[in-house]
């Protein structure tokens, strides 16, 4: 009697345990949205916009010469990062990386993959249709590798720091590091409307591991909306 | 202190000797790995594999085994010339490191030349002191 009395709680616990591990979430996954937001009540009373920030406005040329601006990635995914082609420390680790996830998704049009670069006095058009073809990118709408400075702008720099600041990513000269650039290797994941859903640490196997699950997630809920708007 | 009862209290001193025991050797086994990892592979990969066309691989590496006598001046100066690795030209910029000391630099050499089916003989200190020593000045054409 008195093991019985025992044995059903400890049953029941280990029941409700075994069923918390395994039990799915039911609600569908979704990417959160980075970055500050806005709340702006609407004028006739009714419940309030929330304003998510996005990703400011751009203007780039890419390796084959086209201008790349945000419309470009229009109702499609992006993935961003920030490099250099000269750039001997952390580049190479960070764009081996991110090859391996264009290879996942080469032939899913719905994602783009898009990296700047933050020496544009350096790194013209020419050399970055060299570095592209040399990691084996022959197709520039696939993966574009753009540069703030196609004409010699001197505000190239500043222009591509800030954008960097925007993708969360932090680039700055620095006489001290390799390169002379110090930047960290994030990869942000944008969705269709530019809101950055995801910021990924490139040194990390495991964080870009989950890029490669949450890729998927957001293209998802992309696709769910265009089949919204289509009805 | 009844753990430390007087049997055992004369252990206490040999004991205390033990712990510091592992002070009195250094810490260079593996030397060369962790030299890699930290200096190396970043560029070159964690398996010596390079990157695409952009980084030379060292795993399996024609170039490691025909310029062999060069490679700790290549280390210490690093080089901005095209290469050629396996059939395949590089061009890009190899940063140098100064700091490296000659028993360092033997013992990475060493790891490399001994991994990814490269098999190089082992290098002494001596070996690569001397090469160093006879290395071209930095941007002097080599």
């Amino acid at each position: 009697m008195l093991l019985h009395r025992l044995l059903l709680p400890v049953g029941a616990a280990l029941f409700l345990a075994v069923t918390a591990c395994t039990a799915p979430p039911k609600q569908a996954a979704q990417l959160p949205i980075m970055g500050e937001r806005d709340v702006r009540p609407r004028a006739d009373g009714g419940p309030a916009d929330t304003v998510f920030a996005t990703v400011p406005r751009f203007r780039l040329t890419d390796q084959a010469r086209q201008v790349i601006t945000n419309q470009t990635f229009a109702g499609r995914a992006y993935v961003a990062d920030f490099f250099f082609a000269t750039c001997p420390g952390i580049c190479p680790k960070m764009q081996g990386e991110l090859l391996k996830v264009y290879t996942k998704f080469a032939a899913d049009k719905r994602v783009v993959f898009l990296s700047h670069t933050i020496d544009p006095a350096h790194d013209t058009i020419p050399v970055l249709r060299d570095y592209a073809q040399r990691l084996g990118i022959t197709d520039a709408s696939r993966w574009h590798f753009a540069t703030t400075g196609a004409h010699g702008e001197p505000t190239a720099k500043d222009t591509v720091f800030q954008l960097a600041r925007a993708y969360f990513t932090a680039a700055l000269p620095d006489k001290q590091a390799p390169g002379g650039f110090a930047h960290n290797g994030t990869f942000a994941l944008v969705d269709d409307q530019g809101h950055i859903r995801g910021l990924y640490d490139s040194l990390n196997p495991k964080e870009v591991a989950r890029l490669i699950e949450e890729l998927p997630i957001l293209l998802a809920e992309i696709d769910s909306r265009k089949a919204v708007a289509g009805k | 202190m009844t753990v430390f009862s007087m049997p055992f209290r004369h252990l206490l001193p040999g004991l205390l000797l033990l712990l510091l025991l592992p002070g009195c050797f250094s810490n260079n086994r593996h030397q060369g790995e962790k030299l890699y990892a930290k200096n190396c592979a970043g560029c070159h990969g964690d398996q010596g594999q390079g990157l695409a066309r952009l980084i030379p691989p060292l795993a399996g590496s024609d170039f490691l085994a025909d310029h062999r006598a060069q490679l700790p001046c290549l280390l210490r100066n690093g080089q901005n010339e095209v290469i050629v690795v396996n059939g395949v030209g590089y061009h890009n910029i190899m940063p140098g490191n100064k700091a490296l000391t000659s028993a360092q630099m033997t013992n990475l050499l060493n790891f490399i030349e001994s991994h990814w089916g490269n098999e190089a003989a082992p290098r002494t200190i001596r070996d690569v002191q001397q090469q160093l020593d006879a290395c071209p000045a930095p941007g002097a054409a080599q």
